[in-house]
């Protein structure tokens, strides 16, 4: 603390709590950042305003109650928000980021915070802007399968709704129960059905979006072709809150199978998993609509936090999950019928089950899906979301055990099917050491494949 | 000792489908809807194989009565591990358990298990009705919910079954029929080289006539209705307004 001559006590206020709220990572990254002077701070009037736009129990100040939405799922992210607001409509969205534009307040959307890359949480003391009271499901067009909500519909929601009209969601990952679709379009989630229905680019018909300065920007076609003007709608799926905040999708969803197979395997090693992908998309082709892989490592952690049973009953280096959907039951087990006995003639896999019903279904996802959940349990986790050439989707894995030796356990999960790996590395707790070895060793490497470290 | 273990099982639509009554209130939609064996036989299925595996049974043979449809289910039961299938063909909407016990009665005079294991009832019409009239009807004692089973050279089976106040043991000689209960165990997940090996094995088949056994349903359903939906609760403001409700209600 110095002191400082200075024309009013404001400077000095400002200096002050500036360094109270420097805050640095000693989590997951030692970058210390500061928070940027530029930015005001939130004074009683600004509560008083929020208060007199949003309904009762639409601002939160209470300290308690704003730590779930200061923290991240996983949490490791801490940040260190003061008011939480809790709007109904785009309007109210409207003037909230009007009114923070003119008093240079810094906000932060959050959806349903179950990023896991501490993308949802403040840095410092960001305004926390919630959409989960944005819940409105406007309408389903049942022939066209076009569906317009706000953008806080929880995923699972959504596709329970749309299954009344015989529809489903095109995006499906393990945080449906909580994730919203808001969410998922700014961060572009992918999800376990890419393959079948490729990403929500493709997916997301028109947008509806307040700029920074609560300008409203209505983009909510629902026309399935449109080639006036520039498609702005691509510039905001994934832009994660740095143009604006998403308030209303028009989604196209598929129709929803009415038949669906569920079936894992154990390999002997990598190689085996590529060749069964390769066979899937042949001879399953147009039914396949999951190919995810986990090796041993990552089973373990699933089976020893109590959070899925292994369905297979013995141990395997690599598993992979298939899942195929269509419309016709008999044709679907023929292909299906065909594929498993090709495998097993050609000894691609070592062993498989296959669902009979869809609780056995449900729970060989489980296997897949609880992956995180897992290693949240078993300690500190350090998560990478890389996009590999498949000649190195399961080498960096090994490359980074090399490297950590018996420090932490290094293991790969995903997408495979995409080419996208979930690199996560699992230790009994946070260390410099640990980060140093990672990084930045993990952004050369996928660098050097031209891959992505953002899947 | 070893025995030769029957275990009948039923296709059913599948415990996770949220069913739909049909227009003509008569029944449940099945169209389009998934079919999976009945969770109770799967059940009755797995314990028959951990007895094979134990060397206490020398095999397992499943039926079932029902459509051309029912193979599939069959199959399943062949991919878990069965030995011998039985397919008896019957087409009809409604198949009651009377009808089902008698010819679970002359499958058995045919095939002498010395123990029957079935589920304790069919998640679709709940009747809870099936294993209990076979076992009058071969004048074999009856253990019903078994929660346990094990089979011993003198005392015969011993197993204990679930009751509202608690569980109680019991010792049956055999030939025997048991029903089994949700917490027997945990049925296993049909592995590929069953599964491969199941399509290729013979079902074999017969029919309620050549059985001498009357299908005719006893029983008319008028018609069925889904449940009252849920209304949402209403929050009160004082014990009082509790009260009053209460009463009112």
């Amino acid at each position: 603390m110095f002191s400082l001559k200075s024309n009013g006590t404001t400077i000095i206020k400002r200096i002050l709590t500036t360094k109270i709220l420097f805050k640095s990572y000693s989590t997951s990254s030692n970058v210390t950042v500061t928070r940027n002077d530029k930015y005001s701070q939130v004074t009683e009037e600004d509560i008083s305003y929020f208060k007199s736009i949003l309904e009762e129990g639409g601002v939160i100040t209470d300290k308690d109650d704003l730590r779930m939405y200061n923290t991240d799922w996983m949490n490791k992210y801490k940040g260190n928000s003061k008011v939480a607001l809790r709007p109904k409509t785009t309007e109210q969205i409207s003037a909230i980021l009007k009114h923070c534009h003119s008093r240079s307040l810094a906000v932060v959307p959050q959806g349903g915070n179950t990023g896991l890359v501490g993308g949802s949480v403040p840095v410092f003391d960001e305004v926390i802007l919630s959409l989960g009271l944005m819940n409105k499901i406007e309408k389903v067009d049942q022939s066209s399968g076009v569906v317009t909500c706000q953008a806080g519909v929880v995923l699972e929601t959504l596709d329970h709704h749309l299954s009344r009209f015989g529809y489903t969601v095109p995006v499906d990952l393990g945080a449906k129960g909580s994730c919203q679709i808001g969410g998922n379009v700014s961060t572009n989630a992918g999800g376990i059905r890419l393959l079948r229905y490729g990403s929500l680019h493709a997916n997301v018909l028109g947008i509806e979006a307040v700029l920074a300065d609560g300008t409203v920007l209505d983009n909510l076609s629902c026309l399935r072709k449109d080639n006036t003007g520039y498609d702005m709608k691509h510039v905001f799926i994934g832009s994660e809150g740095s143009l604006g905040v998403i308030t209303r999708v028009s989604l196209l969803t598929p129709p929803r199978p009415t038949s669906v197979n569920v079936a894992m395997f154990g390999c002997k090693d990598f190689a085996s998993v590529l060749v069964a992908l390769q066979r899937a998309k042949t001879e399953l082709g147009e039914i396949l609509s999951a190919f995810e892989f986990l090796d041993r490592k990552s089973m373990d952690k699933v089976v020893a936090h109590g959070k899925a049973k292994d369905p297979l009953s013995e141990s395997h280096d690599f598993y992979f999950l298939i899942e195929t959907s269509g419309s016709n039951k008999d044709h679907d087990k023929a292909k299906l019928d065909l594929f498993l006995e090709n495998i097993l003639a050609a000894e691609v896999v070592s062993d498989g089950v296959v669902a009979e019903n869809v609780t056995q279904a449900t729970d060989i996802w489980k296997v897949r899906e609880t992956i995180p959940e897992a290693l949240q349990k078993a300690g500190a986790v350090y998560k990478y979301d890389l996009s590999l050439p498949l000649s190195h989707f399961y080498k960096i894995v090994e490359v980074m055990q090399d490297r950590l030796g018996d420090k932490a356990t290094a293991m790969g999960y995903g997408h495979v099917g995409d080419g996208n790996v979930h690199l996560n590395i699992s230790a009994p707790s946070y260390s410099k050491e640990i980060y140093d070895i990672i990084e930045p060793f993990v952004y050369e490497y996928v660098a050097e494949q031209r891959g992505s470290i953002s899947a | 000792m070893a025995l030769r273990i029957l275990v009948p099982i039923k296709r059913v639509i599948d415990y996770a489908v949220k069913i739909r009554v049909r227009p003509d209130k008569r029944g449940i939609e099945t169209a389009n809807v998934k079919m999976s064996m009945n969770p109770f036989d799967e059940i009755a299925v797995e314990e028959a194989l951990r007895l094979k595996e134990k060397g206490v049974a020398k095999e397992v043979m499943v039926v079932t009565v029902g459509s051309k449809a029912c193979q599939e289910t069959l199959r399943t039961a062949l991919a878990m591990g069965a030995d011998q299938a039985i397919h008896v063909e019957h087409d009809s909407d409604v198949i009651e358990p009377i009808g089902v016990a008698s010819v679970l009665h002359k499958i058995s005079l045919k095939h002498t298990p010395n123990l029957i294991l079935l589920g304790k009832q069919a998640i679709d019409d709940d009747c809870n009705q099936t294993g209990q009239m076979l076992a009058g009807m071969l004048k074999w004692p009856q253990g019903t919910f078994i929660s346990k089973v094990t089979v011993d050279k003198e005392k015969g089976v011993e197993i204990d079954r679930e009751t509202d106040s608690g569980s109680e043991s019991l010792s049956l000689s055999l030939p025997a029929v048991l029903t089994c209960d949700l917490r027997l165990n945990e049925p296993r997940y049909a592995k590929l080289q069953n599964i491969m090996k199941a399509k290729k094995m013979e079902v074999q088949k017969t029919t309620p006539q050549e059985l001498g056994v009357d299908m005719t349903p006893r029983l008319e359903i008028v018609h069925i209705n889904e449940p009252p939906k849920r209304e949402g609760g209403v929050k009160v403001k004082s014990v009082d307004e509790v009260v009053a409700k209460i009463k009112g209600a």
